[in-house]
């Protein structure tokens, strides 16, 4: 029912698209979260205009506005609206709203009709508010009393205030800062939108051999596994707390599981001999499924991860390799590279190895190799890359109708991952020479660089990843 | 040695004095120009002996040498041929795009040149890598380098050469010869490589290489 409503919008934002999108509606939200209203239903074609308030400035107070803006763009759902300068409105009393202890208007005074004239169907501010006013924390007793910030999401049609969150956090703490921020983002997002935003995510990729950490907007690219080694293949576990990766040692593939948090891994026992590549792991978290390729070709196999045991064989065959499995959401099936055919393409099984068949539809002798599939979160898409003239770009199937639609078209473009919303698409290109991660929505067509690196290869992109409690 | 010689002299007197049973020691001998010239003529004959064996010793040095010697050329030519015979192993197969079939022609002769090296050297375990030109999907091309490996390994195996004695392996487009992204480049990089992992101390190079 969502899919209706977002299509591919103005003619700027479809010039940043490198192929047209098809206007075809896209079913690709997920069901509504409990708890999350629809604020607003817009028309085809247009997207609610979003104004990010400005204040009193601090460092804090500007970065969250900041962060916040640029989560609320890339979630492209929005018409962003900027003023010249950089400047922004600012709410013209600093007394913080209250409107969800008594109600009794003494909040600040919104300039709703100001907004509107501006083009904005929302409007976000951010403010601090001390922390002594706040009972239950652990700050309480501290001497040093921190500041908490407000970010508030006002209607501006309905001329009220829709959603506030506060955000505590440790000033030094600047990773905090960024992710409860983003957070806070994705939570506008689905409180307009129904669905939540994309911003508190992050993905892995690999550059010279490592593999790297960096947030849904480029900010801190963190080495995650050791220096001096050759690392591929890298994915989440759907909790986002673990990793796996394949690193080459003395020509064999052992594949590593380690933990995002405290940076230890260990071999997965099975993956000792042979060369073990593209795991990914079970929707559950419990198992892994990777391709082991061997002295009769390359077979995917499945590891019970928690229970260390039961290594079983998926496919068989010595003609043809197999390689690069996906789960559905659901666990049911797996999505696959196999060359049974002759040169890869993308089938379909159980997750038992029961029933593979063929799954993107492909022309023989015409259609090109088609590799690295991955099923979308919602289980309604699968994105692969397929060569077409000499260069793989990026396409994605519908699993229902089994149509295919292309992508992308200048340069390389390989390796597809979804973002948790299921509209937005990481992948490589080389279309501005090095190899670099971008993400596109699907939507809207809108293509952005996310990494600037010697050379990104492999991306992997979280689920939401839920705050610590610790 | 000639120091020792008059303290030997002085114990086989006091053994002889011993000999004679209880009675008094006989007086020392005096000076005997005749047991001087049988001591000079014992001495002649000691030198003359000693000479001998010197001789004999030099004579068996420079035999000793001259077999160091020999050993030291034959483990050098021994050297020069596994190195030769190494060099000859480490000649790599190439593959087409997206291929891991054996080409016949130049690909098959260096693996005819495997196959005589292997038979040649029972001792001998080699492992084959299989590499891919980086058009390939990143993923994929470990599957096809594996391939090709398999490929060069079958054609040994189909040949008689057991399965044991030959390892595979695959590094993908992870290992270019060549980082160019021209076809010359390419061609390099679709490539089996050949390594020993065992037994390759001492090759013999085969009859007729």
């Amino acid at each position: 029912m969502m899919g209706s409503m977002v299509r591919p919008l103005s003619a700027a934002v479809v010039l940043t698209m490198v192929m047209a999108v098809t206007a075809a509606a896209q079913d690709t939200l997920p069901p509504l979260e409990q708890g999350v209203r629809i604020g607003i239903t817009y028309t085809p074609g247009v997207r609610p205009g979003m104004l990010v308030l400005g204040g009193e400035r601090s460092v804090r107070l500007d970065s969250a506005r900041a962060i916040l803006a640029r989560d609320l763009d890339y979630s492209d759902g929005f018409e962003m609206i900027t003023l010249p300068m950089g400047d922004s409105p600012v709410l013209s009393i600093d007394t913080p709203p209250e409107f969800a202890a008594d109600g009794n208007g003494s909040g600040p005074f919104v300039n709703y009709a100001l907004y509107a004239a501006l083009g904005a169907d929302y409007a976000v501010n951010v403010h601090a508010v001390v922390d002594s006013v706040v009972a239950d924390t652990a700050l309480s007793d501290s001497t040093e009393v921190d500041s908490t910030l407000v970010i508030t999401l006002y209607n501006v049609r309905g001329e009220m205030a829709e959603l506030e969150l506060r955000i505590s956090v440790d000033a030094s703490v600047e990773s905090d800062l960024r992710m409860e921020t983003h957070r806070a983002a994705d939570a506008v997002v689905g409180s307009v939108l129904g669905s939540p935003g994309i911003a508190a995510t992050s993905l892995l990729l690999i550059s010279r051999g490592r593999v790297y950490q960096v947030d849904s907007d480029g900010a801190r690219m963190t080495p995650l596994s050791p220096p001096e080694a050759n690392a591929m293949s890298p994915v989440w576990s759907p909790d986002g707390r673990r990793i796996m990766y394949m690193e080459f040692l003395e020509g064999r593939g052992v594949l590593f599981e380690q933990s995002v948090e405290t940076g230890h891994r260990g071999v997965v026992p099975p993956t000792t001999e042979g060369l073990n590549f593209t795991p990914t792991f079970s929707p559950d978290g419990q198992s892994v499924v990777f391709a082991r390729a061997g002295n009769d070709g390359t077979h995917i196999f499945a590891y019970n991860l928690s229970a260390q045991c039961c290594l079983q064989r998926l496919t068989v065959g010595p003609l043809w390799d197999n390689l690069s499995p996906t789960f559905s959401p659901d666990a049911r099936q797996i999505a696959y590279v196999s060359t049974r055919v002759g040169l890869a393409q993308i089938y379909v099984m159980a997750s038992d190895g029961t029933g593979q068949e063929l799954f993107a539809p492909f022309e023989w002798g015409v259609t090109g190799s088609s590799n690295a599939p991955e099923w979308s979160p919602d289980g309604l898409n699968i994105a692969f890359h397929r060569e077409i003239a000499g260069s793989p770009q990026v396409f994605v199937m519908d699993v229902a109708t089994r149509d295919v639609r292309q992508l992308t078209s200048a340069g390389r473009n390989e390796d597809p991952t979804w973002a948790p919303d299921g509209r937005h698409l990481a992948f490589v290109s080389s279309r501005t020479s090095a190899r670099q991660a971008w993400i596109i929505d699907l939507n809207t067509g809108r293509v952005r660089q996310l990494t600037r690196l010697g050379e990104a290869r492999l991306p992997s992109w979280s689920g939401r990843l839920e705050k610590r409690n610790n | 040695m000639r120091l020792t010689l008059p303290l030997s002299l002085g114990v086989a007197v006091v053994l002889a004095a011993a000999a004679c049973g209880g009675g008094p020691p006989p007086p020392p001998p005096g000076p005997d120009p005749d047991s001087l010239a049988a001591e000079q003529a014992r001495r002649d004959s000691i030198a003359a002996e000693q000479a001998r064996q010197d001789s004999i010793r030099r004579e068996e040095q420079r035999r000793e040498q001259e077999r160091i010697a020999r050993e030291r050329d034959e483990a050098e030519r021994r050297a020069a041929e596994t190195r030769r015979v190494s060099d000859a192993l480490a000649r790599r197969v190439h593959f087409d795009f997206d291929r891991s079939n054996i080409r016949a022609g130049e690909d098959t002769d260096v693996l005819e040149q495997k196959l005589a090296i292997l038979q040649a050297n029972p001792q001998l375990r080699i492992q084959v890598t299989g590499h891919c030109d980086e058009r390939g999907s990143d993923e994929y091309n470990l599957a096809l380098g594996n391939r090709r490996a398999l490929s060069a390994k079958q054609y040994l195996v189909d040949r008689g050469i057991g399965e044991a004695r030959l390892m595979t392996a695959s590094m993908g487009e992870e290992q270019p010869l060549d980082p160019g992204q021209n076809e010359t480049a390419w061609e390099q990089n679709r490539r089996g490589e050949f390594t020993i992992v065992g037994g390759g101390t001492d090759l013999r190079m085969p009859g007729g290489m």
